[in-house]
């Protein structure tokens, strides 16, 4: 049988009812949310339900919505079902003042840097997560760059001493 | 001379029976920047932790700030021995988001300059093995034919190791006839050079003995660790994002995806190897295919994208008009449509994703790179526990590990 997304979608809501939410489709691939308290449920019946099997990681982030107050931090999951060759993606959102969040590094090994990382660019707390600490960026770094409220520097501006650059 | 009372030994340090060994940050054994703290009991490792981010350059942080064409030479910089493949990676997450269709003969030279990277990508892993076997005539012979592959690139983008090559839309300008001759020119001699390359290691006793049932890996595990690419098939996985997932009509070629049986460094090695062939095979074919267009259909090296692809240098030069579209190209002055991708191709090392998120703006709102060593080298510590350390080296140069992937 092959399976469609239309499937996972009618598998998922028998199965979580209206905790699972927001279905999308963008360029073939389904997406979906629910809240952050059942991931672990909804990544693990991903994983161990034959019909379903998405038992690949393919990829794990974060986006920082900043004007979505109450849910201003997104951890973004890529599924992957190899055999049936079907990709997921599914996003759970959390609070910036509370950012905890279940890790998913007991069901996939993968996802151990990958929440680190997210931890590391985001602040997003993964509880039970063996080894949270940074990873690309300095141990003694104390914000997360990739939020939205650290903009990178404006390249026009004009109040720099240009001549400590070597452009003077 | 006085005792000494002075010295004070930290807690347990007479009593700890292993060894804690700094391999790294920069090391002849470590072929990048890579920090491995191991424990080591004689020279048996006990236990290992990687620490990553000495070339950390905040690739994603960027992202946020450029348009298009600006990312592109980003890209160059993650995995630099096969940067083609990133460009054209990115400029396919590009096409798909905006939904350009490309003419097929784009399509096929992508393929072949995607394919010479993976060659070139394949030759370094492969004789970088040989070197840390003790292999060192290998790595500096098959440099000859790299070298083959950089001035193909170098005719046709004009860089040759972070090249920046292709535009949204096809390339920058035709492929010149000294680009074929040259491209013949390895079709015809590098084939033979495989051959002897992997008579000098595929049964040779020292090498086997080296890399057999080391940093061996079972399909199961390599899953959960998120392996891709060579590494995931060598361990009996057939995933492959060109069979799976067909980029630049790559369902156009009829190739074979080898895999291994024991995940070791013996069969990422062969099955490298193998695709070395695969992907000369590839490059036969897309050049077959690009000989048989006639006419017009001949001539096409890009997509009729004005939005997107840049105006000719001549007119950029001479008219007004062009020089103001191209200056709106590079600095981004096109608005994106709103939405969000995920876009794979096979990378040197698997499965290199782009997740681009776009809020209506002139550049990404997110960018997220999906980097395959990034997510592999967590495993480095399974696969290399209770070996000896001498194996440990030579699994981190099978991984195929790059710094510039590694840190984004």
């Amino acid at each position: 049988m092959a399976l469609s997304n239309e499937t996972i979608q009618n598998q998922l809501i028998e199965k979580f009812g209206d905790q699972v939410l927001n279905f999308s489709t963008a360029s073939g691939i389904l997406s979906f949310e629910s809240s952050k308290e059942i991931n672990l449920k909804v990544l693990q019946y991903l994983y161990e339900e034959p019909s379903l099997a998405f038992t690949f990681l393919t990829d794990l982030c974060g986006v920082n919505y900043p004007d979505n107050i109450g849910a201003e931090l997104v951890v973004v999951y890529h599924l992957h079902n190899f055999s049936e060759n079907i990709r997921l993606r599914y996003s759970i959102s959390t609070s910036i003042n509370e950012t905890a969040v279940f890790t998913a590094s007991k069901l996939f090994e993968s996802a151990n840097w990958m929440e680190r990382e997210t931890y590391d660019f985001f602040g997003i707390n993964f509880i039970g997560h063996p080894n949270l600490k940074r990873i690309l960026n300095v141990d003694e770094m104390d914000y997360f760059p990739l939020r939205k409220e650290y903009p990178l520097e404006d390249q026009t501006r004009i109040d720099k001493d240009d001549e400590m650059f070597g452009r003077g | 001379m006085e005792h000494q009372t002075n010295i004070i030994l930290p807690k347990g340090s007479i009593e700890k029976t292993t060894t804690t060994l700094n391999i790294g940050p920069t090391h002849p054994a470590t072929h990048g920047v890579f920090q491995n703290i191991m424990e080591v009991d004689g020279e048996r490792v006990v236990s290992t932790e990687q620490t990553v981010g000495y070339i950390h350059r905040a690739f994603e942080k960027l992202a946020e700030r450029r348009p298009l064409y600006q990312i592109t030479p980003i890209t160059d910089r993650l995995n630099y021995c096969s940067s083609p493949i990133n460009n054209m990676g990115w400029h396919i997450t590009c096409e798909r988001f905006l939904k350009l269709e490309l003419p097929k003969r784009v399509d096929y030279l992508r393929v072949i300059i995607m394919e010479l990277a993976r060659i070139s990508d394949h030759l370094i892993c492969n004789s970088i093995v040989g070197v840390d076997t003790g292999a060192y005539t290998g790595f500096l012979y098959v440099m000859q034919y790299r070298e083959l592959i950089y001035e193909i690139y170098e005719e046709v983008c004009g860089s040759r190791l972070t090249t920046n090559i292709g535009r949204i839309g096809g390339f920058e300008r035709n492929f010149t006839n000294t680009a074929f001759t040259k491209l013949e020119k390895f079709l015809d001699e590098y084939p033979k050079v495989l051959r002897e390359f992997e008579n000098l290691f595929a049964r040779n006793r020292i090498f086997m003995e080296r890399t057999q049932g080391t940093g061996g890996i079972s399909a199961e595990r390599a899953m959960n660790y998120g392996f891709t690419g060579p590494n995931l098939r060598a361990a009996g996985v057939d995933y492959d994002v060109r069979v799976q997932q067909p980029y630049s009509s790559y369902q156009d070629f009829d190739f074979k995806v080898p895999v291994g049986t024991t995940g070791d460094n013996y069969d990422r090695f062969l099955v490298r190897n193998a695709e070395m062939y695969e992907s000369i095979s590839i490059i036969k074919q897309a050049y077959q295919k690009i000989q048989n267009f006639k006419g017009a259909e001949a001539e096409v090296y890009h997509a009729d994208v004005p939005e997107y692809y840049l105006p000719k240098k001549e007119d950029v030069y001479t008219k007004m008009e062009a020089l103001i579209w191209h200056f709106k190209i590079i600095m981004g002055e096109i608005e994106l449509p709103k939405g969000q991708i995920y876009s794979a191709v096979e990378g040197g090392n698997g499965e290199l994703g782009f997740y681009l998120i776009s809020d209506g703006g002139r550049t990404p709102f997110r960018l997220h790179f999906r980097r395959p060593c990034f997510i592999y080298y967590q495993a480095f510590e399974e696969l290399i526990k209770g070996g000896m350390l001498s194996d440990a080296v030579v699994t981190l140069s099978s991984l195929n590990l790059i710094a510039g992937e590694l840190d984004a």
